[in-house]
């Protein structure tokens, strides 16, 4: 066997992996967190926005920078929108047990 | 920066997103994984900032874009959060397409040979017509979550079909996928390949959302996050970037799981879901409904048994939701604990119009989520529990799935007909939205109380003074 390993092949033994991966870690999520599970996975498939970023970075301004600086403000509505919202849910997950000790005073 | 070191910090911030996921297992380790989430992609934006040439556009796109993101994730309400979802999905599909777009445009921004080789044709190909159906499925599902079906028909909750529908998506796809191999093949940028290819999926996308059913809506939300997170890997690919790869199949298997649990928990295969037309008869009355005695009793029967107990499992559906009633429900348990009746909360998967949606509801009214019990971990107690008390639940506690031969044989359903006594509050006698009739309401055990939840629920916390 002699030669490099064709690109395709790398990224194809990466994708295996990372599915894999994300086969076991999903499957332990509680279900009480589905919704702010669905909420992290938006923000996290956001970072599309890499992609979006090297678009619109080109030194000199064309048709395709427009395009990708529009894709960069759509990635970014979600990577702030994702990440904020499901912080917000998981703040209402904390234990409240003091709070309604309170009440009965 | 050399491109080692970007793919050494693109690797951090990969391990950052599985750590982020990894948080959700429990609540207390939930808030800590979503931090690593945000420092994985400022991390990830950062790193790519800075070996690109020109930063104003960017700056003035991230601003503007994440203005609208704060400002939205602070204002959704909680009951609107399938709305929202399916909103940020369609963000994902457009963004992938926009991508693709400026690859075909000029490959060499991304440092891929120009004109561009077949491997990363087949690839973007893959990247758009996925984002393409993501974006416009997304925008379906969103109007049908926010009942914008009187307004525009293909918004409708109620499924869409027409005679010949699958014949037509099916050809529309085999066109898709002939365009998709001319671009392939094109010596040249081939735009117009690229184009009818991409319009194509959008017209898709719409065709396969409009005959689900509102009701099977749980399972359409969860199948376009996978989508989204394929879009995602999919462009990864052809950009040639692991961290873009790694954190896609991350979220298309996350919403791959979710379909599965979604679809077992309504005892439906996942192809009976896509082809649609289920949950037409949504709303109909039970047939014979009229013929059987119902026991139905005010507010007031209600509190006092709720007083007189020991223990209590509530089990909330979306009707409840629908009244926002759960503020009121948590002032109700709160007094009766303080009586000292021991209160739990049952929720069904497919309670709510998203996975876990009713578990967000609950803890926004603060109700303390160690009160709150899964379907498996909780159906063992029915049995030895005074008071079952189902709010705007219906075929997630109807018997007749024990039963053999009836339509829903074999969904797993909260077993509250084992409760001593049975308390249902509905507005109506209508069916659910499998259209069935519930045993549970005619059984001697059971009392009803007809009206809207949160009316009924506040008059029981009058009543228990």
């Amino acid at each position: 066997m002699t030669g490099t390993i064709d690109p395709t092949v790398f990224y194809l033994i990466v994708f295996v992996l990372a599915v894999f991966v994300g086969y076991h870690v999903i499957w332990n999520v509680t279900p009480a967190l589905h919704t702010p599970l669905m909420s992290v996975t938006n923000a996290i498939s956001s970072v599309i926005i890499v992609g979006a970023l090297l678009a619109a970075g080109p030194e000199t301004h064309d048709f395709g920078s427009y395009v990708g600086a529009v894709a960069v403000g759509l990635a970014a509505v979600n990577v702030f929108g994702g990440f904020l919202v499901t912080q917000r849910m998981l703040e209402m997950f904390k234990k409240k047990q003091p709070k309604s000790g309170e009440k009965k005073g | 920066m050399t491109a080692n070191q970007v793919a050494v910090w693109y690797l951090v911030a990969s391990i950052l997103f599985i750590l982020a996921l990894k948080g959700l297992s429990h609540p207390e380790s939930a808030r800590r994984g979503n931090l690593f989430g945000m420092v994985g992609m400022a991390i990830a934006v950062v790193v790519t900032m800075a070996i690109v040439k020109s930063h104003v556009l960017i700056i003035l796109a991230i601003a503007i874009g994440g203005t609208i993101g704060a400002i939205v994730s602070r204002r959704v309400e909680m009951t609107q959060m399938p709305e929202l979802v399916a909103a940020m999905h369609s963000l994902v599909g457009m963004a992938a397409v926009l991508i693709a777009i400026t690859a075909v445009n000029n490959p060499g921004a991304f440092g891929i040979h120009d004109p561009m080789p077949a491997g990363n044709r087949l690839e973007l190909f893959i990247g758009t017509f996925v984002g393409a159906i993501t974006f416009s499925g997304s925008v379906i599902a969103f109007g049908k979550l926010a009942g914008l079906g009187k307004h525009f028909r293909l918004f409708s909750s109620a499924p869409v079909v027409f005679p010949g529908q699958h014949l037509l998506n099916l050809a529309l796809a085999l066109v898709m996928l002939g365009f998709g191999v001319a671009f392939f093949l094109a010596p040249d940028k081939a735009w117009t390949e690229f184009a009818v290819m991409a319009a194509i999926a959008f017209v898709l996308g719409v065709l396969i959302i409009i005959p689900i059913g509102g009701a099977d809506m749980p399972v359409v939300i969860s199948m376009l996050n996978s989508y989204s997170g394929w879009a995602a890997a999919g462009i990864g690919f052809s950009l040639g970037n692991t961290m873009l790869i790694i954190a896609g199949s991350l979220v298309g298997s996350s919403g791959a799981i979710l379909s599965y649990i979604m679809c077992r928990a309504m005892n439906r295969s996942f192809f009976s879901v896509i082809l649609g037309g289920f949950g037409a008869a949504e709303g109909t009355a039970a047939a014979g409904a009229g013929e059987k005695q119902v026991k139905s009793g005010s507010a007031d029967d209600l509190a006092f048994l709720l007083a007189n107990a020991e223990s209590v499992i509530i089990v909330p559906g979306y009707g409840l939701a629908v009244a926002r009633a759960q503020h009121a429900v948590k002032e109700m348990a709160t007094k009766l604990i303080e009586k000292g009746v021991q209160v739990r909360y049952a929720i069904h998967p497919v309670a709510g119009r998203m996975p876990g949606h009713m578990n967000v509801l609950l803890a926004e009214a603060e109700v303390p989520y160690d009160q709150v019990f899964e379907m498996e971990d909780i159906n063992g107690e029915f049995g030895t529990t005074d008071i079952a008390l189902i709010l705007g639940a219906n075929d997630v506690v109807n018997p007749l799935a024990l039963e053999k031969g009836s339509p829903i044989y074999g969904m797993p359903i909260l077993e509250a007909h084992k409760a001593r006594t049975v308390v249902v509050n509905k507005r109506s006698m209508a069916a659910g939205y499998a259209g069935l009739d519930n045993p549970l309401f005619y059984m001697d055990r059971t009392m009803m109380v007809f009206g809207d939840a949160k009316k009924v629920i506040e008059d029981v916390v009058k009543a228990l003074g």
